[in-house]
């Protein structure tokens, strides 16, 4: 066992685990975030995407030992406080989610999208987004909420 | 007095009070017995609470409480089902909370999601529920006021004095309402008048899904709980011999190493859980257990020879299903004739979320169990009589389901969890890996299917014979079944079929399996409609016309059917000719779930190769209660019947799946996506189909036929590689 310091949305928490704990059993089961989900254990699904310095990852293949002090983890829970981050919003209006499970990790990774590509392409959509599984098949409702959400990004900007 | 005894009193009366009530009682729904508290405990803040009927639960301080009898799976039963009741009570989304129900006998005995039975099941019944809701609501204010009911009407959560315009709100009057007598036949709305059944309402489960909060099973927690991961036989028909936990008991969090049998309908395996502190060390220690298994000749079973003994049954005789007509003679005699043997494969369900449930045992006598399931009902039933339990002493908290698709119909990763937690007299929470998920089934069934047709001189199918080879979910789960009949599920929508046929007959050859099958999302259709309506576009070929038109000829009858392909037709601008190196295939399947019409189309990108351009759906529904969700779920079905035609499928070397995960048991991706589009046919009135399902069993056969349609290559296997043809 080895004591960790972890910035998460925000706030320092300790957490004393064995140095291989993936990020994704810490962040649910150490920390208590549980928005965070598994999927696969292999980093195939995307569905435990959180952000590490702003950057998609995935939490199941990265073990609590390569989290640095400095680093700051943002989980779903970190994007807003009242669910109306510009991602969020779209997702809502397009009704996107069905089982909802692998949502979340398709939100982290739309975020990141975004960052890296305000106005994306159905191209960068495809690139950035299909490593996030969804076997409810939601996909043509999430690359809607992410041209709904660049499109309010661009509005917000233009303000 | 502190709040908490406050409130246990107030419990108290709110359970005398729904025994007097009775209103579900009447309406032919089990009342609610007093001492029955298990759910109302899963309440917070509960104060001045009362029920008007088991479904509604108004405090007195407005807070509305409706509940949910259909685990939500994704397929909005959330928003749908309260929605019911919420639109005869007067009552808008934002006005009242959903809580899920677990299996407690006042609910009735339906409480399950799966079939696409949910809303059929419950329109009526429901909306009554909310109108006698309402009117005893009505009635009471008219009392207080001293007025004519007729001067009175509810709207949102208030009851309204039209002359007067005074009101009071729900809370105000819910306890002198639960003391009247519960309206036999309240009136029902106007559908012209209704707010919110019809419409796209948004559903409530969605903020929720986006940001993380909402609980699945996987996701709950309980003071002193421990975690497990079982290592479970990999070749199915295996037994345990015995186990080595010297390592495993080496690692940091692990506390014991101990036996827990699953269970599935008749098939029984011993696996070894090995419980920890936390499920990384559960998972780690399981890596390092040594397991010997007699694995008793279950090991030299392999695909490729059990496809073949399906090839071989298949020219036996069979069962007859149905025939009508005299196919033998007919088809004999015609000149014109086309035989094909159809395959396909076992599939997983694959929900994201994998199997899990979490057991506590309070004591001996008292059990409470946290579980995505799409079946509390049957949990409840089933965990009572295994352990001997008074309906009181068994809580099932129905958490939100990652995913269902039939594999959540199963009780096998609860029964092992609330067996583990009675051998190590902890709480446990049971996590499935996705290795496990994939593994360990129970899988979709395989069809194959073995078609004869014979054409008249003019092109008409005259005489046409559907042989269906395959084994049965219902060995495991019904071994009573009487093996010398067909088993009806499995040849479902082929004998209903609305074509008409003058001579037809319909087989089943029952083949063996050992390991666990399940229903599946839209179960045997997904693979008995791509043989049928392959085939039959092999027939239109046959005869030279085209596949639409020729299957409009079977159709003289006016049927939903013909009203299906009609529409489809329309939509997918079917008459206008598609530019060389494209095509589009056509397909419809109904069944019991319902009915739905598919057009695909795709494009040559080389001479091997095809892409998915485009779907267009026409499902068949009568009345609808959410549109924007009817295409949601038809959306899904799609992708769910293209990852079923064109992704691997389950296949087994040396007696194990020779797949794990999602690399080598793929799902589609956002990246192989064609457009989808989906039309409702919708004309209301009485008729009232399946949502969930029937979008799924005409997606590979349109397929199939568009790529016909586009390279000449005929498709009779799943699955197949649309890029490597």
């Amino acid at each position: 066992m080895a004591k960790y310091t972890l910035s998460i949305n925000g706030q320092k928490v300790q957490v004393e685990a064995e140095p291989d704990t993936p990020m994704l059993w810490v962040i649910r089961d150490y920390v208590g975030l549980k928005g965070t989900k598994f999927g696969c254990g292999m980093a195939l699904c995307g569905a435990c995407t959180i952000h590490l310095d702003g950057q998609p990852i995935r939490a199941c293949q990265t073990p609590i030992s390569s989290i640095k002090r400095k680093n700051e983890i943002t989980t779903i829970e970190g994007i807003s406080a009242d669910i109306d981050h510009v991602v969020q919003r779209a997702w809502i209006e397009e009704q996107a989610p069905q089982c909802g499970y692998c949502q979340s990790g398709q939100i982290m990774s739309a975020v990141a999208l975004l960052k890296a590509i305000p106005k994306p392409t159905d191209a960068d959509i495809d690139t950035y987004m299909s490593g996030n599984l969804c076997r409810c098949g939601t996909y043509n409702r999430i690359r809607k909420a992410i041209h709904r959400a660049a499109a309010a990004l661009q509005t917000e900007s233009n303000k | 007095m502190s709040n908490n005894q406050k409130s246990n009193i107030q419990r108290r009366d709110f359970l005398k009070f729904t025994g007097l009530s009775a209103t579900a009682f009447i309406l032919g729904i089990p009342s609610v017995k007093s001492g029955e508290p298990a759910l109302i405990s899963n309440l917070s803040n509960l104060e001045d609470a009362f029920n008007l009927n088991p479904y509604v639960l108004i405090e007195k301080t407005g807070k509305i409480t409706l509940f949910n009898t259909k685990p939500e799976m994704g397929q909005g039963t959330f928003q749908s089902i309260p929605a019911l009741i919420a639109e005869e009570l007067e009552l808008s989304p934002g006005q009242y909370t959903v809580q899920q129900t677990g299996g407690e006998k006042r609910f009735g005995p339906l409480q399950f999601s799966g079939g696409s039975y949910s809303v059929r099941s419950s329109y009526q019944e429901l909306r009554k529920v909310g109108a006698s809701a309402r009117e005893m609501l009505l009635t009471a204010a008219a009392r207080q006021w001293n007025v004519l009911e007729s001067e009175c009407y509810a709207q949102d959560a208030k009851i309204f004095h039209r002359t007067s315009g005074k009101s009071l709100g729900y809370g105000d009057l819910v306890e002198t309402a639960s003391k009247l007598e519960a309206p036999q036949n309240p009136r029902l709305k106007d559908p012209a008048d209704f707010k919110m059944l019809g419409k796209s309402v948004q559903r409530a489960d969605v903020p929720l899904k986006v940001s993380g909060r909402a609980v699945f099973g996987i996701d709950v927690e309980v003071p002193g709980m421990v975690y497990a991961s079982v290592e479970r036989c990999p070749v199915f028909g295996g037994a345990l011999k015995g186990f080595d936990k010297k390592l495993t008991l080496k690692v940091a969090g692990v506390e014991q190493v101990v036996e827990v049998v699953r269970e599935y309908g008749t098939y029984k395996s011993t696996g070894v859980a090995v419980v920890a502190n936390n499920y990384w060390a559960a998972l780690k220690g399981r890596k390092v257990l040594k397991v010997e298994w007699d694995l008793k000749g279950n090991e030299k079973f392999n695909s490729n020879d059990y496809a073949q003994q399906l090839r071989e049954l298949a020219k036996t005789e069979g069962l007859v299903d149905h025939a009508s007509g005299d196919f033998d003679k007919v088809y004999a005699e015609t000149g014109q004739k086309l035989e094909a043997l159809y395959e396909t494969p076992f599939v997983s369900h694959s929900p994201l979320e994998a199997m899990n449930c979490t057991a506590h045992w309070k004591d001996e006598k008292t059990l409470e169990v946290w579980v995505s399931t799409q079946v509390p009902g049957d949990a409840m039933e089933t965990l009572r009589g295994r352990y001997g339990l008074k309906e009181e002493n068994v809580t099932i908290y129905t958490c939100f389901n990652g995913g269902g698709f039939g594999r959540r119909l199963a009780l096998d990763f609860i029964l092992e969890a609330t067996d583990l937690a009675k051998t190590i007299k902890k709480p446990v929470k049971i996590l499935w890996t996705r290795e496990d998920d994939t593994q360990q089934g129970p899988f979709r069934p395989l069809t194959f299917s073995a078609l004869k047709g014979a054409l008249s001189s003019d092109g008409k199918l005259v005489a046409f014979q559907h042989k269906v080879i395959s084994p049965t979910v219902s060995a495991f789960l019904e071994p009573e079944r009487d093996k010398s009949k067909p088993d009806g599920t499995m040849t479902e929508g082929i004998s209903s079929q609305a074509y008409e046929i003058p001579h037809l007959k319909n087989l089943f050859v029952l083949a063996d399996v050992h390991f666990p099958l399940g229903y599946w999302r839209a179960v045997t259709s997904t693979t008995l409609a791509f043989a049928h309506e392959c085939f039959i576009d092999e027939l239109a070929h046959q005869a030279g016309k085209d596949p639409l038109q020729f299957r409009m000829d079977m159709l003289t009858k006016d049927s939903d059917t013909r009203r299906v392909l009609e529409k489809l037709r329309e939509v997918s601008h079917w008459d206008t000719p598609l530019p060389k190196g494209r095509g589009r295939g056509i397909a419809q399947w109904d069944f019991f779930a319902g009915l739905a019409g598919h057009v695909v189309e795709v494009s040559k990108t080389s001479e091997n190769a095809v892409k998915i351009d485009k779907v267009y759906v026409v499902i068949d529904l009568g009345t609808v209660v959410n549109p924007d969700n009817v295409k949601s779920q038809v959306e899904g079905a799609v992708v769910m019947g293209i990852t079923a035609a064109t992704k691997n499928g389950i296949t087994f070397a040396n007696g194990k799946v020779e797949q794990s995960n999602f690399h080598d048991n793929p799902i589609l991706r956002m990246s192989e996506m064609p457009q989808v589009e989906v039309h409702i046919l919708a004309e209301g009135g009485e008729k009232i189909k399946g949502v969930g399902e029937p979008g799924l069993p005409p997606v590979a056969p349109a397929l199939a036929n568009a790529i016909f349609a586009a390279t000449g290559k005929r498709i009779r296997k799943l699955p197949f590689d649309p890029e490597a043809l």
